[in-house]
């Protein structure tokens, strides 16, 4: 079977809150949510991070919004301190929405 | 029916003016509220206000009430749409933002504004009290001693409410939760009952989506080619027109540039949330879960099926302190080999700060175009080697002259680095960090002052 980016099919926004962020995944076309439900896994979003992510701080999440065709992902202590304490140049995160769009979807 | 059309002039506290005016002009709007307040912003104004009893209010308080008051007081003549000004611009120090709000009005001749402020947010001595209350970074608030700089409680609307039902043309505020600003003129308008915990949640989601002002009209969404914004530049920022069910149709100004619509809105409704079924503010406990959103004109969604439940017992509080230096210096490299380049300028600045003993309690080294961002894993994803590379080392210390050597270390490349290192910059500041507890409701108590300018 044929792969294609998660940005062909889903748009994407990450906020802050603490040391956590969420990321959100939204299917562009409602046909598309189901196969972003079976295929974007915590598991694979947690393997697609693990560089960043912290295991103490806790799992990644997951919660559905079927009727706007969205995940919304929430990863503990990716932020490594928070906005105020971090030593990243990104300290609120913004951009790992974006990375997410680079992940293979069948 | 009534309806309620408020604006959104601002998302945080340095931003756009012009989309603010363009609302208070042309948006025909009964209320215009500016979000102001980051985690940390009363922090830092707090440091303002010790240095200076009249200082600690958002900066740019000054200019935009000098652009808006015109419209207030138009609003004010007979046959006009009254419009009221409600903002967290008051930061560390409501009360002296509102006799700066009085002031300006004065300069521009307005007579008999009645300008309030809302202070009861600071409970830094409630907290002094309780040294052995926990942070949730796991620290008591005494381990903190002199370095604790502010403790303030997130309000609801019921303050602001309080200041509307007195007849205020603006409040001023320090910090009230983010869609509480908004909530609070809806609970005025249509008088919904405190425990009405369905049309509250349904408030709530409209403040939620307008507090971020541009990032639901196309301000943080244009990606060319995929997701593309009209007018950019000219980026319109949003209002509501709410019923007194709490069903609303967000939209902008006609002619203003930017877009809305269900994936603007999307996105912005689970921006900074975590459980869609319990977002947690003062007022309720919402439940954004069975949202939905409809386009029904160019421009105009509306928002149905958000709930909410009843408020939580705690007010959450934001506690100041300060925890440090952090130095930090740059340097770039560019043209064929500029990646190895840079990554030797790394290897070589981490040693340097090993071999002269620079204390740092944490280290960061990245490569700007290459791994600072999403780590080298994901990094490693790009298909080509960038031409140009900008190093970047910052630490975190606990005293400032370690923090100065940090940067010292990567612009002395210039004469003791690889070839080319071009545009270094250094730099130290101090951290003030924000960690937080919740305290039970009744230990915060809401004040309103309320005067009219002469």
């Amino acid at each position: 079977m044929s792969t294609i980016k998660l940005r062909e099919l889903a748009h994407s926004r990450t906020g802050d809150k603490g040391d956590t962020s969420n990321i959100s995944v939204i299917a562009f076309k409602p046909e598309d949510y189901q196969r972003l439900v079976e295929q974007l896994t915590v598991e694979r979003v947690t393997a697609y991070f693990a560089e960043l992510l912290d295991p103490a701080a806790g799992p990644v999440r997951r919660y559905e919004l079927p009727n706007v065709q969205a995940l919304n992902f929430v990863l503990p202590g990716i932020l490594k301190g928070g906005v105020t304490r971090s030593l990243a140049l990104d300290a609120h995160g913004k951009a790992l929405g974006a990375a997410l769009l680079d992940i293979e979807i069948e | 029916m009534t309806t309620l059309r408020i604006g959104s002039g601002a998302g945080y506290s340095g931003d756009r003016i012009e989309p603010a005016v363009e609302l208070a002009d042309k948006g025909n709007l009964d209320f215009l509220v500016f979000e102001c307040l980051a985690e940390r912003t009363i922090a830092l104004a707090q440091q303002a206000r010790l240095a200076d009893p009249d200082a600690g209010f958002d900066p740019l308080l000054s200019e935009r009430m000098r652009r808006v008051l015109p419209f207030v007081a138009r609003g004010r003549e007979a046959g006009q749409r009254r419009l009221r000004i409600i903002s967290n611009m008051g930061a560390a120090n409501p009360l002296s933002a509102a006799r700066e709000v009085r002031r300006i009005a004065g300069d521009l001749g307005l007579h008999g504004l009645k300008v309030a402020a809302l202070s009861g947010d600071d409970v830094l001595t409630a907290l002094h009290a309780d040294p052995q209350a926990l942070l949730d970074n796991g620290v008591t608030v005494a381990s903190l001693g002199d370095r604790l700089i502010s403790a303030n409680a997130y309000l609801g609307a019921e303050g602001i409410v309080e200041a509307l039902n007195a007849d205020a043309d603006v409040v001023i505020t320090g910090r009230v939760a983010d869609p509480s600003l908004f909530l609070a003129p809806q609970l005025f308008t249509f008088g919904w009952a405190q425990d009405d915990w369905t049309r509250i949640g349904r408030g709530t989601l409209i403040g939620h989506l307008l507090e971020c002002a541009g990032q639901i009209t196309g301000g943080y969404f244009a990606d060319p080619g995929v997701k593309d914004v009209p007018d950019l530049a000219r980026l319109g920022f949003p209002l509501a027109e709410v019923d007194a069910d709490g069903r609303a149709v967000v939209s902008k100004v006609a002619g203003s540039g930017g877009r809305i619509d269900t994936a603007t809105c999307t996105e912005q409704m689970i921006y900074e949330v975590h459980d869609p079924k319990a977002y947690l503010t003062p007022d309720v406990t919402a439940d954004f879960s069975n949202v939905s959103f409809t386009a029904v004109g160019t421009n105009e969604v509306r928002a149905d099926g958000a709930e909410g439940r009843p408020r939580p017992d705690t007010l959450k509080v934001s506690v100041g302190y300060l925890d440090g230096w952090i130095g930090e210096g740059q340097i770039s490299y560019g043209g064929p080999g500029a990646l190895a380049r840079a990554q030797l300028a790394r290897e070589v600045v981490l040693e340097r700060l090993k071999l002269t003993g620079v204390t740092a309690d944490e280290v960061r080294a990245e490569l700007i175009g290459v791994d600072a961002l999403h780590g080298g894993t994901l990094g490693s994803r790009a298909t080509a080697e960038p031409w140009e590379v900008r190093l970047r080392v910052a630490a975190r210390c606990a005293d400032k002259s370690e923090a100065v050597r940090v940067g010292n270390e990567v612009e002395t490349l210039y004469t003791n680095g690889p070839y080319g290192g071009g545009g270094a910059t250094k730099g130290v500041r101090q951290v003030v960090a924000v960690a937080s507890l919740l305290l039970p409701r009744d230990a915060v108590k809401p004040h309103v002052h309320l005067e009219d300018a002469s």
